[in-house]
């Protein structure tokens, strides 16, 4: 446990990559293998079930220190991590000199993982026992085991680089031993490092390559003619593989939605067998996307009736080929890629293939774009004709070029804490707009501020809060932001009636004053607008 | 100490009333700032006034434009470089009588910073205790907290929240030495953030200890270095930073600066370097990667949780007015424990200083 407080504590103390992927290695190189499956498991996002309630931890705490609970809500409003808080707290508490020191396989396995089949009392007793004996340090990350909220500041890029320079192999081949299901066992270690390249996981997918913002103009990425222009579909991305007489449908999320879909993956059975596609899953009607809040209705349901596939049929919209014939297939450049996938696809009309959109020159495509909303896309994807398959988001070969988004003009009028880092600041926002007289709350907002911003704001909120509502403050309606979002539909759920999509803020407008936010009646044109 | 970080005689032993609680308070908050009638002075008042009591030289208990003030000798230097040289400024030995109209003053140390002060008013019998701000730990560059019975005191609360309580203060020099020559290995500076007044000369005087390698400083903590120079605090040797030569590297160098120096310009001639910052804010991890610190000292000048309450305790004081940062949670903290206490509501922000 102590080289995991290490490593933690190496990759909080540094903004640096090279020195976290080098504290990285340093950690693989060391551990036993069944400590560094466990490290793996935490450091690539993965989650323990909750092993117990946030709520028992509290009360514990409560009662070694003393601490009534308004100040201990008071702590955390401060401090916004539960088993930051925790550890702090129980700092006071006096501590053995020489505390002890087990692996961490043994603390997952043989500690933590059976307090689920404990009852409270012995819970207590055993997590109260731990506590006592623990540096701050290693007692922080207990916590958050406990909590199954252990999450490391670092990308998986960056691990994924470290087990690699550890195995000497070539990233993207430690990658796709990385996705999909595994246990953090030794041998799953072992294997991952190995340089044995006969994967045994046949439903293992690749990593998906993600395409960036396009923030700079068009013409600057060289003649149109060079790359491949598709329209981004507003949908979920999925990797359809076939593979050994197995269909499985993975998310971006690495989550497999195979039985979600099923009229997507029993045509997909048909497919020969060693392919794997990248493409879109849409709802689609008559060679037509339907507008994505029809897909997230189905997403909603937790029953597959005839009637919800019927409301919402689904399609998958290929468009790249990632392996043929059981073959790995990335590193073609796209353009033979897309041949390839063409050529399978032509006689498969239940596999539409993403076209290709057409135009003479930039400009023209730009014209095109304007008819992203109707046709219920987001805007174009741009990809390099000559590049490969890459892992993750790497600028220069795939961009994605969205429609300008819709805006408005409101006022803030919540405030409301942030999480984490950001937990002593007011973070996330409550907007309104006007309804005759009144402001009606529409959305909350928190990304699109500076940090500068943020911290003006944050003192502003201080000095002109109505009144509290536990970590919420009700301010002075003076302030006017302009926000950006991606879409608008009619939602009973609201007050308002309305639900943006993704909503964020794009400029403090210090230059309007509260009367110039627009109107609930002009939003609500827009879901007219927008059908 | 109970595990619970509650002093035990904090327990009930506090609850006899004021023999004084009949009379008006001797000190209130006006617009101008904290007033004595009977003495009819204002300390640390935050708008000009005629004659002024100053706890500390920082500036939101220093400020200029009254007529005359009383400080403690010990800061005469501080308060000098902070109000300006022509302020008219009397001072007074620590523990030194005066009367002033129907009220007694005197000075005592507070821990805090170098000359830093509680004013004690004595008013026919009735003691008052303004803490300004202070601490316990063990601090090189100034005279260590004298605990003042009275009947009534006003307590900072910059950290009055039970999740700050600070490490020894040696330790944290050692750490931060550690990171000093960690990167003075692999040819990189140091450069460490901290309050220009106080926190600054305080690490130095702490690795004065521990080496004798000379630290850099930015223009602002530098004339107050000097002036703990003058006060007889032996600190790591210094050299300006604008003084040094055109290109220089600093390579392995400690460089202190204040924080409003972080992102500017100014850094840019450090090349390779990681950044630090002293604080009792850095107890908190988010506050730290907020701020996009590489390292965090958990360093403070004011008293942690446990040292509020001890001093609170200390004191014997029937009454507690509470100010600066966490004053509400304290001041109710102390009432559930028996203590009569409430927040002052005053401009103090100990935030900005620590
Ligand atoms: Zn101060
Ligand atoms: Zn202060």
């Amino acid at each position: 446990m102590r080289r995991l407080a290490d490593l933690y504590e190496a990759l909080d103390q540094t903004t640096s990559t090279n020195a976290k992927v080098d504290a990285l290695v340093r950690y693989f190189k060391e551990a036993p293998p069944e400590d560094a499956a466990w490290a793996l498991y935490f450091l690539t996002g993965q989650k323990l079930k909750r092993l117990l309630t946030t709520k028992l931890l509290v009360g514990w705490t409560q009662e070694l220190t003393g601490i009534p609970d308004w100040l201990f809500a008071e702590v955390y409003a401060s401090v916004g991590d539960l088993a930051e808080v925790i550890a702090l707290l129980l700092d006071g508490l006096e501590r053995p000199a020489r505390p002890e020191e087990l692996p961490l396989s043994v603390w997952l396995e043989q500690r933590l993982l059976p307090l689920r089949d404990l009852d409270a009392a012995e819970q207590r007793e055993r997590v109260v026992s731990w506590w006592k004996a623990m540096p701050r340090r290693e007692l922080f990350l207990l916590n958050k085991m406990l909590t199954g909220e252990l999450r490391v500041g670092v990308s998986a890029t960056l691990v994924i680089r470290a087990v690699a320079q550890v195995a000497g192999l070539p990233p993207p081949g430690v990658a796709h031993r990385l996705m999909g299901t595994w246990t953090p066992s030794p041998g799953f270690f072992k294997q991952l490092v190995s340089p044995d390249v006969s994967d045994g996981d046949r439903s293992r997918p690749y990593p998906f390559y993600l395409a960036s913002p396009l923030e700079q103009a068009p013409e600057s990425l060289g003649k149109l003619e060079d790359w491949l222009v598709e329209w981004k579909w507003d949908g979920i991305r999925g990797q359809l593989i076939r593979r050994q007489g197995g269909v499985y449908l993975w998310s971006r999320g690495e989550e497999l939605i195979t039985e979600r879909f099923p009229e997507i993956t029993e045509a997909a059975s048909a497919l020969p067998e060693g392919t794997v596609l990248d493409g879109e899953v849409l709802a689609y009607e008559d060679g037509r996307p339907l507008p994505f809040a029809r897909l997230q209705r189905r997403i909603g349901r937790q029953k597959l009736t005839p009637k919800v596939l019927a409301e919402a049929p689904a399609a998958f919209i290929a468009f790249d080929l990632l392996e043929l014939g059981g073959k790995d297939v990335r590193e073609l450049p796209l353009r033979e890629r897309r041949a390839k996938l063409e050529a399978l696809l032509k006689d498969r009309p239940r596999f539409p293939i993403s076209p290709s959109v057409k135009a003479g020159a930039w400009e023209e495509l730009a014209r095109v774009r304007g008819e992203a909303r109707e046709r219920n896309v987001e805007g174009f994807m741009l990809k390099r004709l000559e590049s490969a398959y890459l892992t993750g988001r790497k600028r220069g070969d795939w961009w994605k070029w969205k429609m300008d988004p819709f805006t408005v003009d409101a006022v803030l009028l919540y405030a409301h804490p942030g999480h984490g880092r950001r937990s002593s600041l007011y973070t996330d926002y409550t907007f309104a707009v006007w309804n005759g007289q009144e402001l009606q709350p529409v959305t909350k907002a928190y990304s699109g501020l500076t940090d500068e911003e943020i911290a003006r704001l944050d003192r502003w909120i201080r000095a002109h809060t109505r009144e509290k509502y536990g970590p919420v403050r009700s301010v002075e309606p003076e302030q006017v932001f302009e926000l950006h979002f991606e879409g608008i539909q009619a939602s009973p759920r609201h007050k308002s009636g309305v639900a943006l999509r993704f909503p964020r803020i794009a400029r403090w407008r210090t230059d309007k004053k509260p009367q110039d936010a627009d109107t609930l009646d002009s939003l609500k044109e827009l879901l007219h607008a927008h059908r | 100490m109970a595990a619970s970080g509650v002093p035990r005689y904090l327990n009930g032993t506090l609850s006899a009333s004021s023999p004084f609680q009949d009379r008006p308070p001797l000190i209130t908050v006006t617009p101008l700032g904290l007033y004595c009638a009977p003495g009819d002075f204002h300390i640390d008042p935050w708008r000009p006034v005629d004659r002024a009591l100053i706890t500390h030289a920082h500036g939101d208990h220093a400020r200029g434009g009254s007529r005359r003030y009383l400080g403690a000798r010990a800061g005469e230097g501080l308060l000098h470089r902070r109000l300006g040289a022509d302020a008219t400024i009397d001072t007074l030995e620590y523990g030194e009588r005066l009367r002033i109209n129907d009220v007694t003053v005197s000075f005592h140390p507070a821990g805090h910073v170098l000359g830093s002060a509680q004013i004690r008013i004595e008013h026919r019998g009735e003691v008052w205790v303004v803490s300004g701000d202070y601490k316990r730990a063990p601090d090189p560059t100034c005279a260590p907290l004298e605990v003042v019975r009275c009947n009534t005191f006003i307590s900072e609360a910059t950290f009055g929240l039970p999740i700050y309580r600070w490490d020894d203060t040696r330790l944290v020099a050692e750490d931060i030495l550690r990171w000093w020559d960690a990167n003075r290995a692999v040819g990189r500076a140091a450069v460490l953030f901290c309050y220009a007044l106080g926190k600054a000369q305080r690490i130095l005087a702490e690795l004065a200890r521990l080496t004798d390698r000379p630290a850099y400083v930015h223009g602002a903590l530098n004339s107050l270095v000097a002036v703990y120079h003058e006060a007889g605090v032996r600190m790591l040797p210094t050299q300006l930073v604008s003084e040094t030569e055109k290109g220089m590297s600093f390579a392995g160098a400690l460089v202190l600066a204040p924080p409003g120096a972080g992102g500017s310009t100014w850094m840019r001639r450090f090349g390779e370097h990681e950044t630090g910052f002293a604080s009792g804010w850095m107890r908190v991890r988010g506050n730290r990667r907020r701020r996009g610190f590489d390292r965090g000292f958990v360093l403070s000048d004011h008293a942690d949780w446990p040292d509020l309450l001890r001093t609170v305790a200390d004191t014997r004081a029937e009454r507690v007015l509470v100010t600066h940062g966490y004053s509400d949670p304290l001041a109710r903290y102390l009432r559930e424990k028996g203590v009569d206490a409430a927040p002052l509501a005053t401009p103090f922000e100990g935030e900005a200083e620590d």
